[in-house]
């Protein structure tokens, strides 16, 4: 087990590079170029300000020696300088990762939590109120846009009702909570600020609900086909013969089965959310790294773009590890 | 709770286990109410052992699940009483039923391969039941779990506890069903077709344990099968049941043997025996089941029945007894008299295939190995042994059968000689033309010359497709027919060839029986007038009476259009019935090979004699033969059937050849003739 986990985090390693050189040779295709979109029509008039700042970003040598540099620096964990905020992009990216990490992480538990005890009972209670329920929360969840969602729980909750806090992580004239892991949840907790953690999981409430609304209907119509699927399987049946009471029967011998699908889902969501909350994090001013990514792009701030990228493709490579690992737990047949 | 003392004999053991009174169950269609289970009576007493014998859809699996009330929706009992010890199944609440299943009265299912939950380990399975129904304490529980594995067969029963089911066998897994069945001491087990899946030396030893069960617990049996063989090994009593109702019931010895409804009539006699006389026809009576949503007024069999007077039209019959002790729902033996024995079918002429210079179909020292994975990333990959050096010779117009049981390397050697696999090494020849490395490109103009019949008439056709559609495609394809006017009076011909109605051109595979569905295959293998046609377990998926309608036109086509067949199939008896050489496999090897009728009649390999004595046949003494096949992954050294030969002995660690000892008689045993079975029937 322990070489099959060394094998797949050395073939992550090596898509990882392989991204990045994509984004790389992308990079040197686009018809954008950072040298205009850093330093205004005015300045870039002037070829040798041009000369120069190309010189300085290290754009006037060759494409593959500048891969090579980007591959050493990378060795060495260092991902570069952001043109557009003049800081090591590791750096910024160690700034904004935590706001999206807990962002994602509390839609991600949300999406599960929700989404998979609602498949359930649609599934159990086939065709019943609790079916029909299940099947309009996951129409809703699948089919409103990400944006029009986040401005009308903002409009109602926060504009009319009031119950919810504007956007933000937390009150602007709070302190944010201080601590070693920039998710302020824990870190408020640590501190055993309980004032502090109040606030932060009060903003979190809605960015996570809109974040986790297609998620959850996902995860719930999976989780129900794969549980009608399960309960109506021979095995079922014979534990039906043996008398088994009903949560046994659905919780022990149909859940385990029904939850692969769900978990290469959920792997997939839960990544989905890491680098897809551009949208909610503008919509909620989050400061995090959907909205990095965003003013990146814009500015074609390369370096930051490539060392995002390689954030999202180890995430996304970590996080299937994690749902191969979850198969081999869930179905003996898939050990070896 | 000792097993050798279950609590039950000690009980009041006079009451009837179980009493069934004019059960009614239906499936609620949009159509209206199908009929399934109609009127259903019958009793069994503690320790008695009573076969339901029916064909698919005639309501049997759907008793037994409503003796447990284990049925789901549409499916609804809307009539009639079941009651158990006096207790009245059918009114108890959710709670009262969840305490009783399992507990007093459990169920063993058909396929052992989708029963057993593959996440759980073994012994969680075997154990839950006794625990929540409080006979066990987590800890004893253990301990029994592994006794009745034991008990079961299952060697190293420890270890097979703390296993998942994928790492067992269909048979050992049906074991395990069994232990889970009787975990609790039950006082009736119904087990429904419990060897249906599995191979016939493997059936031999599942049916022998439950009769010991039976002996030994006094557990009362109801068993469920198609097989009136398998509940001849089991039952002292079988009910035959018709469209949802129960036609015959009688002693399994005298319903073989003197059947009293027709119906029972055809159904023991759409059977080809292994001692039934040679090239006969069998047995098979024209039409299908009524209509289950609205049965005909009268007796329900009667416009399919052979016998049928005026007055079974218009009356339905009630259940009467025919005989001290015997029941059955007919006006013709109302009176007692029996049902005349089946008109001797004519004779087919024994065929003597001329010895040819060339034969059709040739082929030396097959072998076919298949890479399935690896062990651990760096592992060596590991090897499928599928056939391991195969010589066979089909001569034009002959027919060739390959028994053996699943995993003995029978359907890849048919996808080998059609060459939809390539040989790992051999050589084949089809008219003398090497085939063995033959190209897509090459074998092209020799596929229409080779037909195929699967085993699954479900699968092997397009649903999206017409009949019409199907059988033209090969035509036109093989540019056989030049326009679809002409392909399709081709069609209609085809369809008349095989008995399919010219007007079911139209319609989609689903609007037909499996039985219809099989003759569309063998139709669609006819198209282009093939020389050979390779069946693949043909008819194993099919109910008798249509096996025997299948074989019937099978052995009809062949004498009128001169067909050569190689016959794959795992039952023995209808191999015999339709085949002049037998060829048997054990672990990609041929063992045995020679005319069929001497095969059977005096086979000369220890497996041959093993397999034919495992037909479950009335007055058939059994050799259970132990154990199961060897992995094909790493064959065993020596005779390959060493492991589980009665009369092995050192001299079978040198592999034996296949030697003629007689004329047209091949044997690979070191000591050919040594095992005979015990009572062999003369």
């Amino acid at each position: 087990m322990l070489r099959y986990i060394a094998t797949r985090l050395a073939a992550a390693v090596v898509m990882a590079v392989l991204a990045s050189l994509v984004i790389f040779l992308i990079s040197a295709l686009v018809p954008g170029d950072p040298v205009l979109a850093q330093l205004g029509d005015i300045a870039a008039s002037d070829p040798a300000t041009v000369l120069e700042w190309r010189a300085k970003w290290g754009l006037d040598l060759p494409l593959w020696e500048r891969y090579g540099i980007f591959l050493n620096g990378l060795a060495h964990g260092d991902l570069g300088i952001s043109i557009a905020t003049r800081r090591p992009v590791l750096e910024d990216i160690a700034q904004y990762a935590p706001a999206t990490l807990e962002l994602a992480t509390v839609s991600f538990l949300l999406a599960i939590g929700v989404g998979i005890p609602l498949g359930i009972a649609a599934a159990v209670w086939r065709d019943s109120w609790v079916d029909s329920a299940a099947r309009i929360v996951s129409l809703l969840g699948v089919s409103s846009p990400t944006f029009w969602l986040a401005f009308i729980m903002l409009a109602i909750f926060y504009g009319w009702l009031g119950w919810a806090p504007g956007p933000g992580r937390i009150d602007p004239i709070a302190f944010p909570p201080e601590g070693p892991t920039g998710l302020f949840l824990i870190d408020a907790a640590l501190a055993g600020d309980w004032e502090g953690w109040h606030d932060a999981a009060a903003h979190l409430v809605l960015p996570a609900v809109v974040l986790a609304a297609a998620t959850i209907g996902l995860i719930t119509r999976t989780t129900r086909a794969a549980m009608l699927d399960s309960l109506g399987q021979d095995y079922v049946r014979v534990a039906r013969a043996k008398g088994l009471r009903a949560q046994v029967i659905v919780l022990r011998h149909a859940l385990p089965n029904a939850l692969v699908p769900v978990v290469t889902l959920g792997g997939l969501a839960y990544a989905n959310l890491l680098a897809g909350a551009v949208m909610t994090e503008t919509v909620f001013s989050w400061p995090g790294l959907g909205r990095y990514t965003f003013r990146s792009a814009a500015a074609l701030d390369f370096p930051a773009i490539i060392g995002i990228t390689m954030v999202v493709s180890a995430t996304y490579l970590l996080v299937n590890l994690a749902v191969d690992l979850s198969y081999a737990a869930l179905d003996p047949r898939v050990r070896r | 709770m000792d097993m050798a003392q279950p609590e039950h004999v000690t009980a009041a053991s006079t009451q009837p286990v179980l009493e069934v009174e004019d059960l009614r169950t239906v499936f609620l269609t949009d159509d209206g109410a199908v009929r399934a289970v109609d009127g259903v009576s019958f009793t069994v007493g503690p320790g008695e052992t009573l076969g339901i014998v029916g064909e698919s859809g005639s309501g049997k699996s759907v008793t037994a699940l409503s003796l447990m009330r284990l049925l789901e929706e549409p499916a609804r009992i809307i009539g009639g009483s079941v009651r158990f010890q006096g207790r009245d199944v059918l009114a108890m609440r959710p709670d009262e039923l969840r305490g009783w299943r399992g507990d007093r009265a459990a169920m063993v299912f058909q396929d052992p391969m989708t029963g057993l939950n593959p996440v759980l380990r073994i012994l969680r399975q075997v154990t839950e039941h006794m625990v929540s129904h409080g006979r066990q304490s987590p800890a004893t529980a253990r301990v029994r779990a592994v006794e009745l594995l034991r008990r079961m067969g299952i060697a190293a029963p420890e270890r097979a506890a703390a296993s998942f089911p994928h790492q067992f066998s269909g048979g050992m897994r049906q074991r395990v069903m069994l232990a889970i069945g009787v975990a609790n001491d039950p006082v009736l087990l119904i087990a429904d077709e419990p060897t249906t899946a599995l191979d016939v030396t493997i059936q031999a030893q599942i049916l022998d344990l439950l009769r010991s069960l039976n002996e030994e617990f006094g557990t009362a049996i109801v068993l469920i099968s198609h097989d009136l063989g398998v509940i001849g090994t089991v039952c002292r009593r079988v009910a035959v049941m018709y469209a949802g109702e129960i036609v015959e019931e009688a002693a399994t010895e005298a319903v073989l043997t003197d059947p009293r409804h027709p119906y029972a009539w055809a159904l023991v006699n759409a059977v080809p025996r292994l001692d039934s006389p040679a090239g006969a026809r069998l047995t098979s009576i024209e039409g299908a089941p009524p209509n289950a949503l609205d049965p005909p007024p009268g007796c329900r069999f009667a416009p399919r029945c052979p016998f049928k007077i005026a007055r079974c039209d218009t009356d339905h019959p009630p259940l009467m007894e025919v005989a001290p002790g015997r029941r059955a729902r007919c006006w013709v033996t109302a009176d007692g008299r029996r049902l005349p024995a089946p008109p001797i079918p004519a004779q087919a002429a024994p065929r003597s295939a001329a010895p040819e210079e060339r034969p059709l179909l040739e082929a030396e020292g097959l072998v076919k190995h298949f890479a399935v994975g690896r062990d651990g990333f760096f592992g060596a990959s590991r090897i499928v042994h599928a056939v391991n050096g195969v010589d066979l010779r089909l001569r034009r117009g002959e027919a060739l059968g390959i028994v053996g049981e699943s995993g003995c390397g029978k359907s890849t050697l048919a996808r080998l000689v059609t060459r939809l696999h390539e040989p790992t090494a051999g050589r084949i020849r089809f008219e003398g033309q090497d085939i063995t490395h033959a190209s897509p490109a090459e074998m092209r103009p020799l596929r229409p010359r080779m037909g195929m019949v699967f085993q699954d008439p479900y699968a092997s056709l397009n649903p999206r497709m017409t009949v019409a559609d199907a059988l033209a495609e090969p035509l036109l394809a093989h540019r056989r027919a030049a326009t679809r006017a002409e392909a399709r009076e081709r069609v209609l011909k085809l369809m008349a060839t095989v008995g399919l109605k010219p007007e079911w051109a139209s319609r989609f595979p689903h609007e037909f029986s499996g039985g219809q569905r099989q003759r569309i295959s063998i139709a669609r293998s006819l198209a282009l007038q093939p020389d050979l046609v390779v069946a693949d377990e043909p008819v194993s998926a099919l109910d008798v009476n249509v096996q025997a309608q299948v074989l019937n036109l099978m052995l009809e086509l062949r004498e009128r259009l001169g067909l050569s067949y190689l016959f794959i199939a795992h039952d023995l008896a209808v191999v015999r019935a339709f085949c002049d050489r037998v060829a048997v496999m054990y672990l990609g090897r041929i063992v045995e090979q020679g005319p069929a009728l001497d095969i059977f009649a005096q086979p000369l390999h220890p497996y041959t004699v093993a397999l034919t004595s495992a037909v479950p046949e009335a007055g058939r003494e059994r050799v259970i033969l132990g154990g199961e096949p060897p992995s094909t992954l790493s064959l065993p050294t020596g005779c390959a059937f060493r492991g589980r030969c009665p009369v092995a002995r050192p001299a079978c660690e040198v592999p034996p050849p296949l030697a003629e000892i007689a004329p047209g008689r091949l044997v690979a045993c070191h000591f050919p003739g040594s095992f005979s079975r015990p009572g062999h029937l003369s």
